[in-house]
C-alpha cells in the first residue's frame, strides 16, 4: 500500500511536468501588456545570464526592449557591446527581429547620481552638492547606493519609454537585472527608507540648527547635538548638515520618484521573476524573495531554477556504480572497459547530484505550491555571446512549453 | 603563537560557499586549541544554520567545544553594535535611546553612508583587541565571514573613507585603529572561490583592489573541487571521438544486458559535457595560480555539509598554511 501511494505522489506531484505550476516564460515576453521584467536572486545563480537572455529572445519576437544589467561577467558585457560606461542606454547589433529590437546598458551608480543632482538642482545648488565630501562618498562608495540608483534608472528608462505615445515608443519592454544586495529586496525599500528619513525628525534636526531649535525638539535636544558633536566631531557635523541642506530640495523630488517607481512595479504591467540554483542556500533565498513579493503585493510571475543536473540517460546510480565495478573487474578489462567504467562513475555522481537537487526542488514546491516554476538543465561551459544568449533563451521556452 | 594570523577575514562570490569556508576554518583553528571567535555581519543566520542551533541573538555563544579549543559565535548586528557602542565609548546611556527616538540609529544604520560597515568592522575590531583580566587575548583568532568579493575592499577600507571625511576627533582616531589593524600582518584576507569563471574573475579582480588597499590577501580558497573518475588519458579519448558509440556499447553489454543503444550515446554525451567542463577547471586553475597567492583546495563533499564534514575541511583548511 505504501508503495502504490509513493507511486502516485511521483506522477502527480513530480518536478516540471505538471501543467498548472509551469512558467512559460513566452507567454510573459510575449504579453503586450507586460512593460517591465524584474529578475531577482541570490549571487552566484546565473541572473544576469538569465535576464539578457530573455531580453534577446523578447527582442527576437518582436518586442522593443531594453535590458538594464548592474553587473554583467566582463565577456557577457562585450557580448552585447556594453563596452561603453556611458550609462545611456546602446543598440546591441545584430539582436531583434520583427520589427523588435535590444538596447542595454550597465548601471554607473556614481554617473546616474550625478545626473540626478544636476536634472534637479540649480547649477549652484549642483556644483556645492557635488563638492561635498560626503556626497562623494555617498555616490561613489557606499553600499545601499546601488538599489537606490537602480531604482531611480528604472524609472527614468521607463518615463523614456513611454515618453514618445504609444506607436514610437522607443522601448516596449524593460528587463532589468537587479544588484545582488547582501539583503536580497533592499531596492524595494528604497521608496520608504526615504520616507522614513525625510519624515523623521533628524533632518529637521540637521536642517535647523541655528533656528532656536530647542523650543521647536524638547528638552531632548540639547543632549542630541551634544551627542552628535561629541560622537562625529563638529566638523564632520557641519560637513553633514551642509549636504543636508543643500540635497533638501532633491529629497522630495527622489521620494515621489521612488515611490512612483514602487507602484510601477506593482502594476500589473510587470512581471517578477526569481532566479535560483537547486542549491539549499539560493532556494532559501528564492523563498525569501517569493515571500518579500508577495508582502509587498509586487506581481510573481514565477522561478526559473538555472543549472539543474539532467542525466542524459536513465540509470540508477547504484547500478551505474555496480556496472562499473563489473567492467574494472573483468579479468582482462580492454582499455575501452576502463574508460567506459570510468564514463559510469561521473554518470552515477550525476544522477547523485541529480536526486539531491530535486529534492531541493521539491522542498521549495510543497512550500509555494502555486509558485509556477521552470527548471533549466546546467550548461557545460559559461555563456558570453549572443548565439549562447539565443541558446539559454530558447531553452528557457523549450522547458517552459515540456509538458 | 608568532605569525598566526589574529583575524581571518573570509570574502567570496556570492554561491561559492564562504559561509561554510568560515565555519571550517573556525572549527579547523578550534581543533588546534584555539579560541575562536565566528562572525557574521549580513543578518542571514548562516552560522546558524550550519551549527544547526537556534538564531543567535548579539551575544557571543558557544556553538563547538574541542579538547583544548573552542568556538564562539557572533551575528553583528549595526543597530545593537551602535548602542553599544555609544555606552562603551561616551557614556550615552539616556542620550543613546534618545538618539534611537529621534530617528538618528535608523538613519545611521540604514540609511547614512557607510556607517553600517564602520559599525561592523568596529565590533570585529573591537573582538580582535579584547583582553581578558589577566591581560591575554580573549579569542586567539577572529574568523569573519564578511561580505561578497564584490564588496569587500570597500567593507574593509571603509574607516579609510571615514578617516577622509572626519579630520580629527574620536571617530577619527578610532577609524586609524581599525585601519592598522586591517592593514596588519597578523591580518589575512582569504576569497574562496570555485573553479568558474565569474567566481575566479572577480577573486582576480579582488585581489587587484586589495593590493591597492595594500590590504593583505592570504589564500585562495578552491572551494567544491570534485576530482574526476577519468584520468587524463581517458578524457582525450572521450573528447576527441576515439572512443565510438559501438565500442561503448560494447563495453556496457559485457556487464549490463538491459542497456540499449541510447546508454551508449546517453553516456558519451555525458563525458563530452564532463570533460569540457573538467577542462574549463584546469584553465581556471592556471589563471587562479597567476594571483601569486597560496591556493588551498577543498573537496565537494558529495552528502551536504554536516559537523563531521566542517572539522574535515578545517583540518585541510590548517594543513594548507590558513592558521
Amino acid at each position: 500500500m505504501s508503495r502504490s501511494r509513493t507511486r502516485s505522489r511521483q506522477v502527480g506531484g513530480s518536478t516540471t511536468a505538471d501543467a498548472a505550476t509551469v512558467l512559460d516564460v513566452d507567454a510573459i515576453i510575449d504579453d503586450p501588456t507586460i512593460e517591465i521584467v524584474v529578475c531577482c536572486g541570490a549571487g552566484g545563480v546565473g541572473k544576469t545570464t538569465t535576464s539578457a537572455a530573455l531580453a534577446l529572445r523578447a527582442a527576437e519576437r518582436g518586442r522593443k526592449v531594453c535590458v538594464l544589467t548592474i553587473d554583467p561577467a566582463r565577456r557577457l558585457a562585450q557580448s552585447l557591446g556594453l563596452t561603453a560606461l556611458d550609462n545611456v542606454p546602446r543598440p546591441v547589433a545584430g539582436a531583434g527581429a520583427d520589427g523588435g529590437s535590444l538596447d542595454a546598458m550597465m548601471l554607473d551608480m556614481k554617473r546616474t547620481f550625478d545626473e540626478v543632482v544636476v536634472a534637479h538642482a540649480s547649477p549652484e545648488k549642483a556644483a556645492q552638492i557635488l563638492g561635498n565630501p560626503f556626497y562623494v562618498a555617498l555616490s561613489s562608495s557606499f553600499a545601499g547606493t546601488q538599489e537606490y540608483m537602480a531604482m531611480e534608472k528604472l524609472g527614468q528608462l521607463h518615463a523614456e519609454a513611454v515618453a514618445d505615445g504609444a506607436d514610437g515608443r522607443r522601448w516596449d519592454l524593460i528587463v532589468v537585472d537587479t544588484p545582488p544586495s547582501r539583503s536580497a529586496l533592499d531596492f524595494l525599500d528604497a521608496p520608504e527608507r526615504l520616507s522614513s528619513l525625510l519624515d523623521g525628525r533628524l533632518i529637521r534636526l540637521l536642517l535647523a540648527p541655528a533656528r532656536g531649535p530647542a523650543r521647536l525638539f524638547s528638552a531632548g535636544f540639547g543632549m542630541i547635538t551634544s551627542a552628535l558633536n561629541k560622537v562625529l566631531g563638529a566638523q564632520v557635523l557641519t560637513d553633514v548638515q551642509t549636504f543636508v541642506a543643500a540635497f533638501d530640495t532633491l529629497f522630495g523630488g527622489f521620494r515621489q520618484r521612488a515611490e512612483a517607481t514602487f507602484a510601477l512595479l506593482q502594476d500589473q504591467g510587470t512581471a517578477f521573476l526569481v532566479i535560483a540554483s537547486p542549491e539549499p542556500d539560493a532556494m532559501r533565498e528564492a523563498s525569501y524573495f517569493v515571500e518579500r513579493l508577495s508582502q509587498d503585493a509586487m506581481p510573481l510571475a514565477g522561478l526559473v531554477v538555472n543549472r539543474m543536473t539532467v542525466p542524459a540517460f536513465a540509470l540508477d546510480g547504484d547500478d551505474a556504480h555496480g556496472a562499473a565495478r563489473r567492467l574494472r573487474g573483468r579479468t582482462r578489462p580492454t582499455a575501452d572497459d576502463l574508460v567506459v567504467a570510468s564514463l559510469l562513475e561521473v554518470h552515477a555522481r550525476a544522477e547523485r547530484v541529480a536526486e539531491r537537487e530535486r529534492r531541493v526542488v521539491k522542498g521549495f514546491a510543497a512550500a509555494h505550491p502555486r509558485v509556477r516554476r521552470v527548471e533549466l538543465a546546467s550548461l557545460a561551459t559559461d555563456v558570453h555571446d549572443l548565439d549562447g544568449l539565443a541558446e539559454v533563451g530558447e531553452r528557457l521556452a523549450a522547458a517552459s512549453s515540456r509538458v | 603563537m608568532a605569525g598566526e594570523k589574529r583575524l581571518h577575514v573570509v570574502t567570496g562570490k556570492g554561491g561559492t560557499g564562504k559561509s561554510t569556508v568560515a565555519a571550517a576554518l573556525a572549527l579547523g583553528l578550534a581543533a588546534q586549541g584555539r579560541t575562536v571567535l565566528l562572525c557574521e555581519v549580513e543578518g542571514r543566520q548562516g552560522i546558524a544554520q550550519l551549527f544547526d542551533v537556534p538564531p543567535l541573538p548579539y551575544e557571543e555563544r558557544q556553538v563547538a567545544a574541542t579538547d583544548d579549543g573552542a568556538v564562539y559565535a557572533l551575528a553583528i548586528d549595526a543597530e545593537e553594535a551602535l548602542l553599544e557602542y555609544l555606552a562603551m565609548f561616551y557614556r550615552l546611556g539616556r542620550a543613546g535611546k534618545a538618539l534611537d527616538r529621534f530617528g538618528v540609529i535608523d538613519f545611521a544604520t540604514t540609511i547614512a553612508p557607510g556607517v553600517r560597515d564602520v559599525l561592523l568592522t568596529g565590533k570585529v575590531y573591537e573582538a580582535v583587541r579584547r583582553r581578558d583580566e589577566a591581560g591575554a587575548y580573549t579569542y586567539d583568532a577572529v574568523v569573519l565571514d564578511a561580505p561578497p568579493t564584490g564588496r569587500i575592499t570597500r567593507f574593509l577600507n571603509v574607516n579609510e573613507e571615514v578617516a577622509g571625511l572626519a579630520k580629527v576627533g574620536p571617530v577619527r582616531r578610532q577609524a586609524d585603529s581599525i585601519m592598522t589593524m586591517m592593514r596588519s600582518q597578523r591580518t589575512a584576507v582569504h576569497l574562496v572561490t570555485l573553479l568558474e569563471e565569474m567566481p575566479v574573475q572577480e577573486t582576480m579582480d579582488a585581489i587587484n583592489d586589495l593590493n591597492a588597499a595594500t590590504l593583505g590577501v592570504g589564500h585562495v580558497i578552491v572551494n567544491q573541487v570534485l576530482p574526476s573518475p577519468l584520468d587524463d588519458a581517458a578524457a582525450e579519448r572521450v573528447a576527441s571521438g576515439a572512443l565510438t558509440p559501438a565500442a561503448v556499447a560494447k563495453s556496457l553489454a559485457r556487464v549490463e544486458d538491459e542497456l540499449g543503444p541510447s546508454a551508449a550515446e546517453g553516456l558519451l554525451l555525458e563525458g563530452h559535457a564532463h570533460v569540457a567542463r573538467q577542462r574549463l577547471q584546469s584553465h581556471q586553475r592556471a589563471v587562479l595560480t597567476e594571483a601569486g597567492a597560496p591556493v588551498v583546495e577543498l573537496p565537494h563533499l558529495e552528502d551536504g555539509v554536516d559537523l563531521g564534514g566542517l572539522y574535515d575541511l578545517g583540518g585541510r583548511l590548517v594543513e594548507g598554511g590558513v592558521r
